[in-house]
């Protein structure tokens, strides 16, 4: 293996040193940045929940506090949901993989991709300093009254430090949608977009027209507790209920931010294994424009006790179905692209099927809590928090590290050790139902959510995930030192060692600085998997590398 | 025009700033639902305590707020000139333009200042713990109405000086940029310039014409 001759032509040798990666425009080297960044923040946000998970293994409070126990919880949500959950797929992957994907040699802005990431760490670790000066307690959502009246902790510079990361959220969105419209290669039509390429796009459009919302809402938050004006205080003429209408405008399309790039990712990598078009491709990518439209229509279903018109919530719980329907749609679509497949079971393929049935199953949890008799029973307990657990961590995390493995040849030119990935995979699959499918008979039970003890009849499932936990966290650790390791010591990977469709397999693993030696055109569907060359071919990528 | 573009992303000069334009489109839709939010907040509270927020509009300062429109519809028609003198590859007149430009987004926020200074001394403006006296009926919805009035004007001047400081910035760097990325840019921050002031437009009348 000749480094040598690999590294001068390749993004990874261009330039070393902390200056060459800090002042990079290159968006292969900011989406490594974000990689970076991004697996802290994971972490220390997964630490949270493991400490939450032990202190819950009792019904007494006997290892943090009820106020630390707030805080945590405050400080997991905050982290995942807008420093790791947000930007993951979008920021890593879809920094990365877009210009790959359609032909481009870097995104539209390469200087404003750099610059958001710098907002995003200025953002983030203004929001984690107000740790350092005790916390907050407020919960994720910085609900009103209790985050504008009565919560004595550090709100505003966490809200602050959520709404500069909306900034460089901003940032990316806009630089997706142009480099979408301007930069495709010749030939690539939008209806030969790869499918992860379609759902960058309605992700980057619900991010430039729900994250300013947030922003507004943040700002009079921060108004209120350091202004004195009273936008969400009766006592000042005020209305807390419509911060709960502003945040909810942002916060549910947001949840389609973060899962819409996994459907995309999951897109990519059950045609690849199954040797089959995707299905219904047509279908599948205006199924994604149709979430992202549908996902500004159904805030109201996160507000079914709190007050808001009766028939606003029928209303309200009709769009959800509704907004069933495109995700429906997705799912039957990959279960139908298997349909006769040769099927293999590498790790991006494993991960990729246990989102399959992972989204299934919280998707379906889903639609209990979108209907408002069910709702109004399980409203603020263990099951609410069990189906986005399924949705965003079953679901997106999952698609996540489909994706890291299936493009960590790409990214690194190396390849990952095999067995590893798949038990990983399966240790992740395991602990996560542990974890996770418990709480849902819990608040079926009626144990509400963030309270640090409960009575003794709760124990047995709080010991069952708790005991989870520990597994779930097993699983996410192994990738980091097996990935970790591959870098260095991982057998070289081919330019296309999953024999796979789309442009970024045409360019050699690592690509070149500018992308493409030579400027591809294109003149065939996404997941032409009948093409040939690619069919009825001995799968073997590990034989690959000679 | 050079040949040369700024992203490599970009083979045509012309393909960049077409790109240019459409991100700054996007960035004004962005824009447009952060000022929508708040606009909704404040079309909710108005239907909802019409009278209060009618009294406390007729506190605003009208020949002042009139004077700072007219202001600020004049930037924009300086701005609009400094794109079409750049155009014709006029640059000394479109520098100047500029500078005007920047200058009236100044004054406006001159006028907004005074303004400011003279709801404090009234006792009318419920920011940062200063006493609130009100004598019209209703105060506090009237109170509700200046926090919002506080809080929107202030969000369209934070954006003002934003634009200020980058039209500082361009003309701070005016002599080394080329003419195709002057007019570039000069083409971007006009955008911007005419969506704060279109926001002004807005904001006028709900603020302070109310059932005048």
């Amino acid at each position: 293996m000749n480094t040598e001759a690999l590294s001068s032509s390749s993004y990874l040798g261009e330039g070393a040193g902390p200056a060459a990666w800090l002042l990079t425009t290159d968006h292969k080297r900011v989406a490594w940045l974000y990689l970076i960044s991004l697996t802290a923040f994971f972490f220390l946000g997964g630490a949270m929940a493991v400490l939450m998970r032990i202190e819950l293994a009792t019904p007494a409070g006997d290892l943090v506090s009820d106020d630390v126990y707030n805080r945590l919880f405050s400080l997991h949500g905050i982290i995942m949901v807008w420093f790791f959950l947000v930007p993951s797929i979008p920021a890593t992957l879809g920094n990365f993989l877009l210009p790959l994907m359609i032909g481009a040699r870097d995104l539209a802005f390469p200087r404003l991709n750099l610059a958001s990431w710098y907002v995003f760490m200025l953002g983030s670790l203004f929001a984690l300093a107000s740790v350092v000066f005790g916390g907050v307690d407020t919960g994720w959502t910085f609900y009103t009254p209790l985050s504008t009246l009565y919560a004595n902790g550090f709100v505003s510079m966490a809200a602050l430090g959520v709404f500069t990361v909306g900034f460089s959220t901003i940032m990316t969105g806009i630089n997706f949608i142009v480099t979408i419209h301007t930069l495709r290669a010749p030939g690539l039509t939008w209806f030969r977009l790869p499918i992860f390429v379609w759902t960058m796009y309605a992700t980057a459009l619900v991010m430039v027209l729900a994250t300013p919302v947030l922003a507004a809402s943040l700002i009079l938050i921060v108004l209120e507790r350091m202004f004195g004006i009273g936008i969400f205080n009766p006592a000042l003429g005020g209305d807390p209920l419509l911060f709960q209408h502003l945040f909810w405008f942002y916060s549910h399309p947001a949840v389609y931010i973060m899962i819409l790039p996994g459907m995309g990712v999951v897109s990519e990598v059950l045609p690849c294994f199954s040797r089959r078009p995707l299905f219904g491709y047509k279908a599948v990518a205006l199924s994604s424009m149709a979430i992202a439209v549908f996902g500004f229509l159904v805030w109201g279903h996160h507000m079914f006790v709190s007050g808001q018109s009766a028939y606003a919530g029928v209303l309200f719980s009709f769009l959800s179905f509704c907004v069933a329907i495109p995700s429906a749609i997705k799912v039957f679509n990959w279960s139908l692209t298997l349909r006769k497949g040769e099927i293999t079971f590498e790790t991006p393929m494993l991960y990729a099927l246990f989102f399959l049935a992972l989204f299934t199953f919280g998707g379906l949890a889903g639609l209990f809590l979108a209907a408002l008799a069910i709702d109004v029973h399980v409203h603020d307990t263990y099951f609410v928090v069990a189906h986005f657990h399924y949705i965003m961590v079953g679901g997106m995390v999952t698609a996540y590290m489909a994706g890291l493995h299936f493009w960590w040849p790409k990214m690194t030119g190396r390849m990952y050790p095999e067995t590893w990935g798949r038990i990983a995979a399966t240790v992740t699959f395991l602990g996560f139902n542990l974890t996770f499918f418990p709480q849902f008979v819990l608040g079926f039970l009626g144990m509400p959510r963030r309270y640090h003890t409960y009575p003794p009849e709760f124990q047995f499932w709080h010991i069952l995930s708790s005991a989870g936990a520990v597994v779930l966290a097993i699983g996410y650790l192994m990738p980091l030192f097996y990935l970790g390791w591959s870098l260095f010591r991982g057998a070289r990977a081919p330019a296309n060692p999953w024999r796979a469709t789309g442009l970024e397999w045409q360019t050699a693993s690592p690509p070149p600085p500018h992308n493409f030696d030579a400027m591809p055109k294109v003149s065939r569907p996404a997941y032409d998997y009948a093409m040939k060359g690619l069919q009825h071919e001995k799968f073997s990528p590990h034989k690959d590398e000679a | 025009m050079g040949a040369s573009t700024e992203s490599v992303a970009f083979d045509k000069p012309a393909r960049e700033q077409a790109a240019d334009t459409f991100a700054m489109w996007i960035f004004i839709g962005s824009e447009a639902m952060l000022f929508g939010a708040i606009l909704l907040v404040f079309l909710i509270a108005r239907i909802s305590y019409g009278p209060a927020f009618a009294a406390a509009s007729h506190h605003l300062s009208l020949p002042l707020g009139t004077l700072n429109t007219v202001v600020l519809i004049t930037s924009s028609f300086s701005m609009a000139l400094a794109h079409l003198f750049g155009n014709r590859g006029r640059w000394r007149a479109s520098t100047w333009s500029l500078a005007a430009t920047a200058l009236l987004g100044l004054v406006f926020l001159g006028i907004k200042a005074a303004e400011y200074t003279m709801e404090f001394r009234e006792g009318i403006a419920p920011v940062l713990g200063v006493p609130f006296t009100y004598d019209g009926p209703d105060p506090v919805h009237a109170e509700f109405f200046f926090g919002l009035y506080f809080a929107m004007a202030s969000l369209h001047a934070v954006h003002l000086i934003g634009g200020i400081v980058v039209i500082a910035g361009m003309l701070v760097m005016w002599s080394s940029a080329t003419q195709s990325s002057r007019l570039r840019r000069v083409r971007a921050i006009g955008l911007y310039w005419h969506f704060v002031d279109i926001v002004w437009v807005f904001l006028f009348p709900i603020l302070y014409l109310i059932n005048r």
